[in-house]
């Protein structure tokens, strides 16, 4: 999958998040979102292993050692931030206090489950947060492409990998859609890009609700 | 009058130190990934001592050759409790091999049961997991309507733990996100051993500006 199309996503998905809204930024497609925050965003970035108040990444020289986020990636901390335990950061994120969790998956089927850490037959051996996070984020936003490496569709009636949790999604973002959960029902509200109806149908094996509402000039 | 100070020092050699831990012993590890972990003690565990068949509780398996995954390459650890193997693919590949038995617990999962370990509490119900392939055998309950898992604390023998800055007593003020598992680990174990980047005299730390009480701690290392 080329760069530009995760970017899209990205840049679709960044669109969701609200002025003041506080936001955990999964690994993969979420992490290019910050670039797409403009300066009037004012989100405040939460990162799990301890640090409400995430900035950019570091230039030459601000290196710290001692300042990662989840995924080990160097960042630097913006005026108004603060560091935390890791149990503190998690009740933060299961107590509700975090607005929206944005994360990849391998599946989402069309009643909102997630599939996102492990896949059959090959190493199950690393959970981290996400199941904290799709469980206890207020609102779950899913980034991904609309099919895998493979060209299987992703959007599905039922996941076939092992669930991060059920029921949990709110928005979907590929490069082709964005889909809403309603009431436990998937329903298209946007295309993206040029896409047609028949472009997502053709990806999407999850029954859903055609509910176009809205369009973004990008 | 009371005496206001305690003026023995917790301050040994992590040689001396490490050797608390025997065979069998479960050992917590702080740190997520190598940030935070307290990486001389780790050494000092791998260079001079024996123990073997440990237990292993941290965030990760250290990386390949580094931190806990010194360890793991001398055939030390016959069990890992962890949210992420996945950081260090020789851990990952000595699960595959049967080497060691791995226990994988969603992160927040994780840390909770350690911060109960250490409050005398004996175990929580939690939504996280429920309905996965994480959560197969364990007590479910729902709370308001929604499914919960029981899960119990987790405890250790021993605890190595990293914070920046320490006074001789053992207070413990940790430095941005290096703090993640560490406080949290030096509550929850039989013996907690700190290894200390700065030891300052007592009275040096604001009182405010403690994060672990020098209660937790029974060690103090220097960090070379």
């Amino acid at each position: 999958m080329t760069a530009d199309v995760r970017a899209r996503i990205a840049e679709r998905a960044a669109r969701e998040l609200r002025p003041g809204e506080i936001v955990n930024l999964g690994i993969g497609i979420p992490n290019l979102i910050p670039g797409f925050l403009g300066a009037g965003s004012k989100v405040v970035l939460h990162t799990e292993n301890g640090l409400l108040g995430v900035g950019p990444r570091p230039g030459e020289g601000e290196l710290d050692p001692d300042l990662i986020d989840a995924a080990k990636q160097p960042v630097t901390a913006l005026p108004g931030a603060s560091y935390f335990d890791s149990a503190e950061s998690f009740a933060m994120i299961r107590g509700g206090h975090v607005d929206v969790a944005v994360l990849g998956a391998l599946e989402v089927s069309g009643r909102g489950d997630i599939a996102n850490w492990a896949v059959p037959g090959r190493d199950v051996l690393g959970v981290g947060g996400a199941m904290d996070l799709v469980v206890g984020a207020r609102r779950v936003i899913v980034t991904m492409t609309a099919t895998s490496s493979r060209g299987e569709p992703k959007v599905v009636a039922d996941c076939s990998y092992p669930l991060t949790a059920s029921g949990a999604a709110d928005v979907v973002v590929t490069e082709l859609a964005v889909f809403r959960l309603r009431d436990g029902e998937l329903h298209l509200t946007e295309l993206l890009d040029g896409a047609v109806l028949d472009d997502v149908a053709a990806v999407t094996t999850a029954p859903f609700v055609v509910s176009l509402e809205e369009t973004h000039a990008s | 009058m009371w005496e206001t100070v305690v003026t023995a020092s917790r301050v040994i050699d992590p040689e001396e130190a490490i050797a608390v831990i025997r065979s069998g012993d479960t050992v917590m590890v702080g740190g997520f990934g190598l940030v935070g972990a307290p990486l001389a003690l780790i050494d000092a565990l791998v260079e001079h001592s024996d123990a073997s068949e440990l237990t292993i509780v941290s965030n990760n398996i250290g990386e390949p050759g580094r931190g806990l995954g010194k360890l793991l390459r001398q055939g030390r650890i016959r069990r890992g409790i962890s949210s992420y193997f996945t950081s260090n693919p020789e851990a990952v590949a000595a699960v595959n091999a049967g080497q060691i038995e791995a226990t994988l617990v969603p992160q927040g999962t994780f840390a909770e049961a350690i911060r109960a370990g250490g409050a005398g509490i004996g175990g929580f119900y939690t939504p996280v997991g429920a309905g996965t392939q994480l959560a197969e055998g364990k007590e479910e309950r729902v709370i308001d309507g929604v499914r919960h898992v029981l899960e119990e604390p987790i405890r250790a023998d021993v605890a190595l733990v990293y914070a920046a800055r320490a006074d001789t007593l053992g207070n413990l003020w940790y430095r941005r996100t290096a703090r993640n598992f560490n406080p949290l680990m030096a509550t929850a174990a039989s013996v907690t051993i700190a290894e200390a980047g700065e030891i300052v005299p007592v009275g040096a730390l604001e009182p405010e500006s403690v994060v672990t009480p020098h209660l937790y701690v029974d060690h103090l290392v220097q960090r070379p």
